[in-house]
């Protein structure tokens, strides 16, 4: 994968998963009938033996999954997002975070893009549920090479993980050789005249923002938290006292999630001015993903908009 | 350990059902009627019928068991202190801060317990599971999963019983404590289960039915079951009373998540007495 690659990170995942089943032999794969819209289909034709079709019945999936690891396996349960984490929330809280069950959750066609299927099936608030679960951990890759990473790290990781894969197209950011840490934030452009936060697939959209106001002479700090639980509060207080002023992106609510996240952080450890790009507590509707995107003023020229009127406002105040 | 007879089998149950009572009245909480109810069903798995070791709990090769109504966990500890997964002096900090006895099953804190449990309608699922990773590994072990009749109005314990009906998922045997009184009325008056066998069947397990209280038809159809389990899952529907063994709470729902307090404690211990230390007495 070389940079500006565009690459749908689900795919990522899939051939990952697969990659991965070479490596950890305990490695089973549950799918609720959606194997070849997530992806897991490579797993599945590599490994039919590990492969294990529930059929649509996420509660019972998630519940065989728990079973099979407290009796050694290491299961990758994977879904629809929206499904995964609502449908089957009880089954995740009791059986798999309570008991740390080494079981990790794909959550796939995490946020608005599930090809036009709208409000039901885009999940606007699985990371605010997952988040508010005590033992869970919860990864957001930024771009194709990421989402290798993430599926890596969460195999390596004892106890529950909750990834997040994406449908569409994302290009790649990072480099081959890229791994991710839990806890580990990145900085990805930097600057002191604002910071831009951001998580999952609006990573690329925020750095292109960057770029492009980088042209302009103004200097924009862009940091990609990838792991959001747990959170690089360290990152977050450094940008906070060094910038004044952070902007968080994400393909999400900006209830709970990384705007939620991030405003905790603020609010204990280093009060400052926050402004919120994401979904505007509405459930999503059909249509194109850009459209849509720009309706609520997430796309690329969006935020470095919004960066401008910021810094405009910051300027006619002083 | 050896083979128990069924009278002996019989007195272990008297034991675990006095041990439950202490248990819910020193703690002033608990299920006391579903723990009555299954007490039986518990005592015949655990000194009879499970292939385990107190020593061992976590042999991979042992039987798994699964408390899917998993509140009625004075039944299940009052079961494992007896049969040595722990001091039965544990038992008097049940439900306490800091306690190794949950209010339900915790299987990191709780030697014995092979799974959480807690939230209904979860359990056959998990029972699932570990017989796919027991097919998985080549190890036969069996998995049984204790569940509430009250319980079985859970969708999720459709999608399981399709998955294993479906799937003819191996050595898996479930029971129902089947003792027609949920928390606050009677199963029918609540939501019918009528024709519970025939659900199951329909789903594709192969159903046995038995007296939950007659020590020697519960030995008899658990052993039953475990050969049938071989060809795929199982349904025991264990006709129970909830509260057995105490007159005034037999059948009655308000003890199913209550305590008896001193006066009730004292009379139904007195009903729950040896026999033969009660002719000894006549005599």
């Amino acid at each position: 994968m070389n940079r500006g690659d565009l690459i749908a990170p689900r795919v990522a995942f899939g051939k990952a998963l697969a990659e991965a089943g070479n490596i950890y032999k305990d490695l089973v794969v549950f799918d609720a009938d959606v194997c070849a819209s997530t992806q897991t289909q490579y797993f599945k034709d590599a490994f039919p033996e590990r492969f294990y079709q529930s059929g649509i019945a996420e509660a019972n999936m998630v519940g065989m999954a728990a079973g099979m690891a407290a009796s050694g396996a290491t299961p990758f349960v994977s879904t629809f997002a929206v499904f995964l984490a609502k449908r089957a929330a009880d089954q995740i809280r009791v059986s798999v975070a309570y008991p740390k069950a080494n079981v990790k959750l794909n959550g796939a066609y995490g946020g608005l893009p599930t090809g036009k299927a709208g409000a039901t099936h885009s999940s606007v608030e699985d990371i605010a549920v997952m988040r508010a679960m005590p033992h869970m951990q919860i990864l957001v890759p930024a771009d194709p090479v990421e989402t290798r990473a993430a599926v890596m790290l969460a195999l390596e990781t004892p106890g529950p993980v909750y990834l997040r894969t994406v449908r569409c197209p994302v290009p790649v950011i990072l480099p081959e050789n890229h791994r991710m840490i839990f806890g580990q934030g990145l900085e990805l452009h930097a600057g002191q005249d604002i910071a831009l936060v951001s998580t999952g697939m609006m990573t690329p959209k925020t750095l292109a923002a960057a770029e492009i106001l980088a042209k302009e002479g103004i200097k924009a700090r862009v940091i990609h938290l990838g792991t959001l639980k747990p959170l690089d509060n360290q990152i977050i207080i450094k940008a906070a006292r060094e910038c004044g002023h952070i902007v968080t992106v994400e393909n999400h609510s900006i209830i709970g999630g990384l705007g939620g996240a991030v405003a905790e952080v603020l609010t204990e450890h280093y009060p400052c001015r926050q402004t919120r790009i994401g979904f505007p507590d509405i459930f999503m509707e059909s249509g194109d993903d850009e459209a849509i995107f720009s309706l609520l003023g997430m796309n690329t020229e969006n935020i470095a908009q919004k960066v401008r009127t910021i810094l405009k406002t910051k300027k006619e105040i002083k | 350990m050896r083979t128990l007879s069924i009278q002996e089998l019989k007195e272990k149950a008297r034991e675990i059902r006095r041990l439950i009572l202490e248990t819910t009245h020193h703690a002033g909480c608990g299920h006391t009627g579903g723990s009555l109810s299954e007490a039986d069903i518990l005592t015949a798995l655990y000194f009879h019928i499970m292939n385990i070791d107190p020593r061992e709990p976590r042999n991979p090769g042992r039987d798994r068991f699964i408390l899917s109504k998993g509140h009625a966990t004075p039944g299940f500890y009052t079961t494992l202190a007896h049969r040595g997964f722990f001091d039965r002096k544990e038992l008097k900090t049940f439900d306490e801060l800091g306690s190794i006895l949950q209010g339900h099953p915790d299987m990191h804190k709780t030697p014995g317990v092979d799974i959480s449990t807690g939230s209904l309608g979860q359990g056959l699922s998990l029972g699932i599971g570990m017989r796919l990773e027991g097919q998985r590994r080549n190890l036969p072990y069996r998995v049984f999963v204790l569940m509430g009749d009250g319980e079985s109005q859970e969708g999720q314990v459709w999608e399981a019983a399709l998955y294993a009906g479906a799937r003819k998922v191996k050595n898996l045997i479930a029971i129902t404590d089947y003792n027609k009184v949920q928390l606050a009325a009677s199963v029918d008056q609540t939501l019918s289960l009528d024709s519970l066998g025939d659900k199951w069947r329909a789903f594709g397990w192969t159903v046995r039915e038995c007296d939950g209280h007659d020590m020697k038809e519960l030995v008899e159809t658990l052993e039953g079951a475990c050969e049938a389990a071989g060809d795929g899952p199982v349904m025991i529907l264990a006709h129970t009373v909830k509260g057995k063994g105490v007159s005034f709470m037999e059948g009655d729902y308000r003890w199913h998540g209550k305590a008896p307090d001193d006066a009730e404690f004292a009379a139904a211990m007195k009903e729950l007495k040896d026999p033969e230390e009660e002719e000894e007495k006549h005599e």
